[in-house]
């Protein structure tokens, strides 16, 4: 098939930044979105002008490193996939296909559709652990019983790739899916209950500290989200986060 | 005398890594305030190594390529992790567990090293639980586990089909309380391109920042490579686009031997090729194989009609078809180790078999366990006279359960249902067994230089079983180097801080800037990608999956004349002070295009066949791997200047607690 691209273009933090159109010719349907993107890159490598800077790395849909806004929606129109997952044929010959970076106040445009979310790393460096050494003299793992239920319910919110779709997506630009998903991880474990009130708490004033939006409940992130994380990690937090209140 | 000083403590194997761990030096808590450690790379080895060095008080400096270190490629490991636990009283043990690691890699590994591993693994599981991992669990709240290839015992632990994520994000989570204390200090989107030697001693890194283009100095008493293995080499692998030799291949260059690089693993179940556009390749887990038969059809006129689209694979009757591995392999059926289940595919693959348009692909077929579940289950709900329909159901719901992941990701990228349809497989290039050469303290041939996980070489010989790449990487990061490390910095307790206005540090930043600045103003012909691309189908049909000696020598001829013109027309855009991807990679490429002759030269050298190392003029009647006595060595290279002239040492692998018995799974 043939596209048009329209594609963000932006040469640093500082530059202003504008739409650039560009065609791509004989794409297959088999290609993933990123492959579409390496033949469109390499056209203009060929023709000696500047490729189109994107994150990418596993292109397996876990790293959580690929990103883009396509056509108004993270990691395009599938559902449950990163962008690398993305296959071109969810589209038809003659598109034209719009590529911004995510956008956030809190993920600053490095180059083109590369942005710094470093302010995630910052939430998890304020509570998102366990402080326990990795001396490895730690009881036995079965010493403690864990419910089936719990566990996979942990294991649902620690699948978060922590790619940022959930805030490119809000209309707040909130990270409450994100940190919610975190949270839910340990609420949901025994082994996270002894700092459970510190870290709620920790990691809700860091995210805010970073310039994130408020949740109003609009449900745009769990949409987008390609791993499906879903709402009920909000609400676990929220309750969270109350109740480490009342406890102080 | 070999130059090589392996450093394996005496005294019996199973007291040998206690033992030393009680006479080696420490540092005190107090001494350790002054010493930094570099840490390149921060996948489980790195991270689970920066966060445990960190927490016994040294100052950490870790290098990512990635945005955040919790994107290394480790996260993409799917199956699981093993370990010595014997939880399900099937007669696992430590002994078990070195025995079937040592056959596993074909007697090409160190007997010390793997076991310790063997001996560590189950503090790997304790110390993940107690940080929160949420592997997965049975209905009484006790830990799950399954079986992967080459064993016949349950000993992996999992988390779904994302049990690398889940230990990686572990690791990254200990990393960041220790960031949060300020002990480590994490540089990411940074490139190490060199090592700095002062004095014999490893003693710092220059590295790049991948933003702003600036190039840095860092100095440490001690430098830590966990940058993982070097399958980009061939360009198509389940490798992240990332992944590269340069830092490993740096220190080589610098004085680290290189072993074994011949050794890599070409993973048996891989999404397919579909054209030459592709990018990379995807693996579907090992852990499938619990639940997968593999097959083929018998009749050669059914694989034609398949290919036609003129029948459905679901249309074969189990008379029409052949379960290659069950067949050839009774003993272990579909969880052969990954060398002999990618060998029987190509086996009949090249017999004119393979499902797909390409030939290059066989079954890997669900339904049997569908059904198998589904009557199990009916009978735990009381469900009398279960309709096929409702077997059918509820047994997809526990494969759903247990593998949806991929089952999902399968159909994203192949558009078919494999609920419905057996997957289609083929083997790709996945994990190298070589990498730098270490001792038993896990430190390469520079001293003050170590190398851990994928990055070294020592524990899986010349094949990798399954899930055990993540039990070595938390075991090198957690529970050895952290100890090893500690007998060689007591001797930097006087030390102090490293400068970096030195003569050492000059010129390996000037090495480091001549060669950007030559990529930038180079100019010629072809991208990068043009000569990854060609690399990579060199190695993938000469060093592949067979090898045999006319093929390895056109290949070292190939791959230096390659190089060679990479070098006269690389065609690099951009500046050399901003986020320039391409500059980044043609780095890295140069460095696949040494590493790739000596790769050749390796497989050339090493006259017999050996897990993922296959060469055609050494296999028995009956097509299995032919392992020499005269070759239970170590190959590990000098570099000196050109990888054609690359000097042999070896070191002697000497097995006194295990029988050295021909590796048969029949």
């Amino acid at each position: 098939m043939n596209l048009t691209l329209k594609i963000w273009r932006q040469s640093d933090a500082n530059d202003k930044g504008k739409m650039v159109d560009y065609k791509v010719t004989e794409i297959s349907e088999h290609m993933s979105f990123l492959e579409m993107m390496d033949v469109l890159n390499e056209q203009l490598i060929n023709k000696g002008e500047e490729p189109v800077a994107f994150d990418h790395d596993c292109r397996e849909g876990i790293c959580g490193m690929c990103s883009m806004f396509i056509n108004g929606e993270a990691h395009g129109p599938d559902r449950g996939v990163t962008t690398c997952q993305l296959h071109m044929r969810m589209f038809k010959d003659g598109d034209t296909i719009t590529i911004e970076p995510f956008r956030a106040k809190a993920f600053p445009v490095i180059k083109d559709l590369v942005v710094d979310r470093s302010s995630f790393d910052r939430i998890q460096q304020a509570g998102g652990y366990i402080s326990v050494n990795t001396s490895g003299n730690t009881q036995d793992a079965n010493a403690t019983l864990i419910s089936k239920h719990a566990a996979d319910e942990a294991m649902d919110a620690a699948t978060c790739i922590g790619c940022g779709a959930c805030v490119a997506s809000c209309k707040n630009a909130s990270a409450m899916l994100f940190v919610g998903a975190k949270v839910s991880q340990y609420a949901l474990l025994p082994q996270g209950q002894i700092e459970a009130v510190d870290r709620v708490k920790n990691m809700v004033a860091q995210m805010d500290l970073e310039g994130f939006g408020n949740c109003t409940n609009t449900g745009a992130c769990e949409v987008e989200c390609p791993k499906g994380i879903s709402l009920e990690n909000i609400a676990r937090m929220n309750r969270e986060y109350f109740s480490a209140n009342v406890k102080e | 005398m070999s130059v090589l000083d392996s450093k394996v403590p005496k005294g019996p194997l199973k007291t040998k890594w206690t033992d030393y761990k009680n006479h080696i030096d420490l540092v005190n808590p107090a001494n350790k305030r002054n010493i930094d450690v570099i840490v390149v790379g921060t996948g489980l080895a790195g991270g689970s190594a920066a966060a445990t060095l960190a927490e016994l008080g040294y100052n950490v400096k870790t290098f990512c390529y990635q945005d955040s270190p919790r994107r290394a490629h480790s996260i993409a490991a799917q199956g699981g992790i093993n370990a010595a636990k014997n939880y399900q009283g099937d007669g696992d043990s430590t002994y078990r567990l070195f025995y079937d690691t040592v056959k596993g890699g074909d007697y090409r590994s160190r007997e010390a090293n793997v076991y310790r591993l063997a001996e560590v693994s189950g503090n790997i599981i304790d110390q993940c639980v107690a940080q929160g991992v949420p592997f997965a669990r049975d209905y009484g709240g006790l830990l799950d586990n399954r079986s992967f290839g080459g064993v016949l015992v349950s000993r992996t632990f999992y988390a779904k089909g994302q049990t690398g994520q889940q230990l990686l994000l572990g690791a990254y989570s200990a990393m960041n309380r220790q960031i949060a204390r300020g002990k480590i200090t994490s540089f990411n989107r940074h490139e190490m391109l060199d090592v700095v030697k002062v004095n014999g001693k490893a003693r710092g890194i220059i590295a790049r920042n991948l933003v702003t283009g600036e190039i840095e100095r860092h100095s440490a008493h001690a430098v830590v490579i966990a940058s993982g293995g070097y399958g980009n080499v061939y360009f198509l692998s389940t490798n992240a686009m990332g992944s590269n030799v340069t830092a490993s291949w740096k220190i080589h260059k610098k004085g680290a031997f290189f072993a074994n690089p011949c050794y890599t693993q070409i993973h048996p179940t891989c999404i397919p090729r579909s054209g030459d556009y592709q990018s990379k390749l995807t693996l579907m887990s090992e852990s499938l194989r619990n639940d997968g038969r593999i097959w083929v059809p018998k009749n050669m006129e059914d694989v034609m009609a398949i290919r036609e689209g003129k029948k459905k694979p679901t249309d074969l009757s189990e008379d029409e078809r052949d379960y290659y591995l069950e067949r050839r392999y009774p003993a272990f059926g579909n969880l052969v180790p990954r060398d002999v289940a990618s060998r029987a595919a190509k086996e009949r693959c090249d017999a004119g078999y393979g499902v797909n348009a390409t030939g290059e692909a066989v079954y890997l077929d669900f339904a049997s366990s569908i059904q198998r579940y589904g009557i199990e289950q009916a009978k735990i709900h009381n469900i009398e006279n279960a309709s096929k329909e409702k077997i059918y159901e509820l047994g997809a719901a526990i494969v759903k359960a247990k593998y949806g992941n991929l089952f999902q990701m399968y159909e994203k990228i192949v558009d078919q249902d494999p609920y419905k349809t057996p997957m289609m497989i083929y083997p790709a290039v996945h994990y190298t067994m070589g990498g730098v050469w270490v001792d038993y303290n896990l430190m390469t041939t520079i001293p003050g230089c170590y190398a851990i996980g994928e990055a070294n070489f020592s524990d899986h010989g010349a094949n990798r079983l399954g899930a055990s790449a993540l039990m070595q990487g938390l075991a090198d990061g957690y529970f050895v180097l952290p100890y090893t490390i500690g007998d060689y910095l007591s001797h930097d307790i006087r030390t102090g801080k490293i400068p970096t206005d030195t003569p050492e540090f000059d010129a390996a930043e000037k090495e480091v800037t001549d060669r950007i600045e030559f990529f930038i103003n180079n100019k010629g012909e072809h991208s990068v990608d043009y000569y990854h691309k060609k690399l990579g189908k060199i190695m993938w049909d000469k060093c592949g999956m067979s090898r045999n000696a006319e093929g390895l020598k056109t290949a070292i001829d190939e791959i230096s004349a390659l190089r060679k013109d990479f070098w006269k027309n690389v065609n690099v855009p951009g500046t050399t002070t901003e986020y320039n991807e391409q500059l980044a990679k043609a780095g890295r490429v140069a460095d696949f295009l040494e590493l790739g002759e000596l790769f050749a030269k390796d497989a050339l050298v090493r006259e017999e066949s050996a897990g993922g190392h296959f060469r055609e003029e050494h296999q028995t009647e009956d097509g299995e791997a032919k392992r020499l006595k005269e070759f239970q060595f170590v190959s590990a290279w000098e570099y000196k200047g050109e990888p054609k002239d690359a000097v042999l040492h070896k070191e002697e692998l000497v097995y006194e607690n295990i029988e050295v018995k021909e590796r048969s799974y029949k």
